[in-house]
């Protein structure tokens, strides 16, 4: 990574002690297996303010949330909570003083009702068991105050994730909780849920709740924040209202760097390609029952094609079967022309062909094994068990790739589990450009990762198929597919309605395109 | 000091010293190795000698348990073999020669092959769960080992077989050898190949090592058919040891000592990362602690709950929750070398 540049780190706490903080956190040290996830960081949570904390992944947020819940245990430093100091050895610790999470992925029983859900653990009780009447109907009470007002007996699995979202917010309300800390809430709602839940936040914010926001949409950040935090590589950067801290300082406060760079990038999408000789991969009526209409594709050597369209649009489905990842009940595909078999992942390698899987952690990395057996993994399946990678030659991969990408921390011994997502997302592209592929098809490479993580992944797409990798490209963000790709294939509803070029479109065509293309005709 | 605590295989050992020092307090004679015509005898030399069955099926149970599954036919095993071992040297016109002993022990451990392979089909080709599909053969096999013998205990007087699980190679007994070979061929696979990080890597996360390419049906099939073999050999081990066939009692509840040796050894029972020194570790416990209980005199009907007694205590002591206790006791200040066995979580 870059040397941090023209920012000092600028450490200005506390800015207006005018009321007295209900979370102060100093000092806070905590170590892991070959990281020092956070360093001296000091942290102040007043009541009735909504307070950011940003950073890239692996800055420290979620260590920093998980020492103040209790999660982990902190190797130095102090944390006090209404006056008074803590340590927290669990999470019901954490509870019992008031300190209530509400994680990314909703922690809540969707097989369970929605008042059992938001009661559970709390519940009424009368002669020993549980008033199931007053669970509910206090149940109600509480999803009320929310404004939300669905029936507390119907099961949670039917709601919205949006509705599971407040609904994992009025649990933590039962617990009368002083502090909330909200960690990503928002990465799967659309805007109308996102406005709900901005509402219910202000209004705890007016009833004196301190709220702890993080979130890697920095508009949300801007809309609904008072005070930011930044962190940097497990230190703290700095603290700030809102209202001194304009965005691009923001960005450039949490990456250490300015992104002019990613707009140099940009020209990626303009180059031309060869698309006269044979191409690299051509898929002819790619399909499955139930799962994908049947689509062609044709990519050409160090071309990038996007695949853009919603969640379930058929998106991975497409590259799953294009790399044998799932079996293709239709259609053909041919590698530099020859027609070949593509029923598991290792015929796809075998014809040099990576997929990386848009979850992963279950798909992607080995969590237990290092960085250094992550990486080399693909090519040791390559050669078979019985032809291991000689160590010198391994360190000498690993060494190569974790300096190419800028894993962090830059540490082969270090088990991949303990590494954040974006960091994880690196070890898999270097576990897949180490085998030499002629097609790499990332799926979500940048999701859930910073934009610092992400400008490094992206600039590596670049470099790559300059050089004449071809490259299949997923992601929600348009943005990124329209600066990476040359041309984009647009799915909807299971079927592939057609492809744009994208040095003809923009955000604005891509996404009308997407919308309404064919839409007429089809009906 | 430095941390020595921590490291994985402290405290299976400090359980076998332990097991070791109380019984060379309560007999001195424990330690005491005599050599009688060359060859050495004496407490320690017949746990050594006694463990090679459980040895050999908890090595295979290790490779097992380590891509996600579990063997729990391998006493069953045991018992197919012993029966087609005897069979084939009870047929023969003479049971002394060392040829007919040798071709009853490769039939025998060909049989357990393909028992282990069957077990290996159902889970890695047919998806099966691993604890139904080895129930099947667990239940199925001392059947099948009794139709071999006719429904009686074969016996047989056969020197060169006797050899196998009572003779003595040089000044040891040759059992032991069949272990240590079985553990030095094993660690050796495991070192110098890359099977060794292929199989945790299934073990670990099954669907990410198919995308990149391992071809894990293989890896999975082969640690059945392992543990088949190994428990072959233990078959024919005990066999030897009794001279006889008894399909009711070979190797019976030898899959739960060695899951147990396994586990004892420090290998997680959710598969992933593996440990054959843990292993041979806990089988040494397992037998150790047989022999005390015998010698200490427990009545034979009290010797389970003695057994279990001692082995809640090595578990608790080894679970995560009384060696972070035990942790924070030691430290008072934040250490400067970050502990490598602990493997928290962290997601920034």
């Amino acid at each position: 990574m870059t040397a941090d540049t023209d920012v000092p780190p600028i450490v200005d706490v506390p800015l207006t002690p005018d009321v007295p903080p209900i979370v102060e956190m100093r000092g806070i040290t905590i170590r892991f297996p070959g990281v020092l996830a956070l360093d001296h960081v000091d942290f102040v949570l007043r009541p009735g303010e909504v307070h950011s904390l940003m950073g890239e992944n692996g800055a420290g947020k979620s260590t920093l949330i998980k020492a103040l819940t209790g999660v982990y245990q902190v190797d130095s430093g102090s944390i006090t909570v209404a006056g008074s100091p803590r340590t927290f050895t669990s999470t019901a610790d954490a509870q019992a003083a008031g300190i209530s999470t509400v994680y990314q992925e909703v922690n809540l029983c969707t097989n369970l009702t929605v008042g059992e859900n938001v009661m559970l653990g709390h519940e009424p009780r009368r002669g020993g068991a549980i008033d199931w009447r007053a669970t509910h109907a206090e149940a109600a009470r509480h999803l009320q105050s929310l404004r939300l007002s669905i029936d507390p007996r119907s099961l949670l699995s039917t709601h919205s994730i949006a509705v599971q979202q407040l609904v994992a917010i009025s649990r933590a309300m039962v617990t009368e909780a002083k502090v909330l800390i909200l960690d990503e809430p928002t990465s799967s709602l659309d805007r109308d849920e996102v406005d709900q839940l901005f509402a219910v936040i202000r209004e705890l914010r007016a009833a004196g709740v301190a709220i702890l926001f993080v979130s890697h949409f920095l508009d949300q950040v801007y809309e609904i924040s008072d005070r930011i935090t930044v962190l940097r590589n497990g230190s703290l950067v700095g603290e700030h209202p809102i209202a001194e801290l304009p965005r691009d300082a923001l960005v450039t406060k949490m990456i250490g760097r300015a992104l002019d760079d990613l707009d140099a990038l940009s020209r990626t999408a303009h180059r031309t390609v060869d698309r006269s000789g044979e191409p690299l991969l051509r898929a002819e009526g790619v399909g499955k029952r139930g799962v994908l209409e049947p689509a062609d594709l044709e990519i050409y050597p160090g071309e990038v094609v996007g695949l853009a369209g919603l969640l379930g649009s058929g998106r991975t489905e497409l590259v799953r079967l294009l790399c044998g990842a799932d079996r293709a009940d239709a259609g053909q595909v041919a590698v530099h022309g020859t027609p070949v078999k593509m029923t598991s992942p290792r015929h796809a390698i075998d014809h040099r062909i990576a997929f990386s899987s848009e979850d992963r952690r279950g798909e992607g990395v080995v969590a237990d094994l290092t960085v250094a057996e992550n990486i080399v993994l693909g090519i040791q399946a390559r050669r078979g068990w019985a032809r291991p990678i000689r160590k010198s030659e391994q360190d000498a991969i690993v060494a190569e790739y974790v300096e190419a990408l800028g894993v962090r921390p830059a540490n082969p011994d270090a088990v991949v589990g303990n590494l954040s997502g974006g960091n994880q997302q690196k070890v898999l592209l270097a576990r897949w450009l180490a085998t030499s592929p002629e097609l790499i098809i990332l799926d979500e490479p940048t999701r859930g990762i910073d934009v610092g993580a992400k400008a490094d992944i992206q600039r590596k797409v670049a470099e790559l198929s300059a050089q004449g990798l071809a490259v299949i490209f997923i992601s929600s963000e348009l943005e990124e597919v329209l600066r990476l790709a040359q041309r984009i294939a647009v799915l909807r509803d299971r079927r592939k309605i057609g492809e744009v070029d994208s040095s003809e479109t923009d955000l604005d065509g891509l996404i009308d395109y997407l919308a309404n293309e064919g839409k007429g005709s089809a009906a | 000091m430095t941390q020595i605590w921590k490291h994985r295989l402290f405290w299976p050992l400090a359980a076998l010293i332990t097991l070791i020092v109380v019984n060379s307090v309560a007999r001195p004679r424990f330690l005491t190795i005599t050599v009688r015509d060359g060859q050495l005898y004496g407490a320690l030399i017949d746990i050594l000698r006694n463990s090679a069955p459980l040895m050999l099926v908890a090595l295979g149970m290790t490779i097992v348990i380590a891509t996600r599954g579990i063997d729990l036919s391998v006493g069953a095993i045991m018992a197919v073999s012993g029966a087609v071992a005897l069979t084939v040297i009870d047929g023969s016109n003479d049971p002394g020669n060392l040829g007919t002993v040798l071709v009853a022990v490769v039939v025998a451990v060909l049989v357990a092959l393909v028992l282990g392979a069957w077990n290996g089909f159902l889970v890695a080709v047919l998806g099966i769960q691993p604890i139904i599909a080895t129930l099947v053969l667990m239940l199925a096999g001392r059947g099948v080992a009794l139709l071999i013998t006719g429904g009686f205990i074969t016996t047989v007087n056969s020197a060169p077989f006797s050899y196998i699980a009572s003779g003595y190679l040089t000044v040891l007994p040759f059992a032991f050898f069949i272990s240590v070979a079985a553990i030095a061929a094993l660690a050796l696979v495991e070192r110098r190949t890359a099977l060794g990080v292929l199989t945790e890597a299934v073990g670990i996360n099954p669907e990410a090592s198919r995308l990149a390419g391992v071809r894990s049906r293989g890896i999975v099939w082969g640690a059945y058919i392992l543990s088949g073999v190994l428990a072959g050999v233990a078959g024919v081990i005990y066999a030897s040891n009794i001279k006889a066939a008894d399909a009711n009692a070979a190797g019976l509840f030898i899959e739960l000592y060695a899951i147990l040796a396994v586990v004892l050894g420090g290998t997680s029972l959710a598969g992933g990362k593996f440990s054959i020194a843990g292993t041979v570790v806990g089988v040494l416990i397992i037998q150790t602690l047989g022999s005390t209980i015998l010698f200490l005199g427990v009545p034979s009907a009290q010797s389970p709950v003695f057994f279990a007694v001692v082995v809640v205590v090595v578990v608790v002591v080894q679970s995560p929750r009384v060696r972070r206790a035990l942790g924070s006791m030691t430290r008072r200040r934040p250490s400067t070398t970050a502990p490598d066995q602990e493997r928290t979580k962290v997601a920034a």
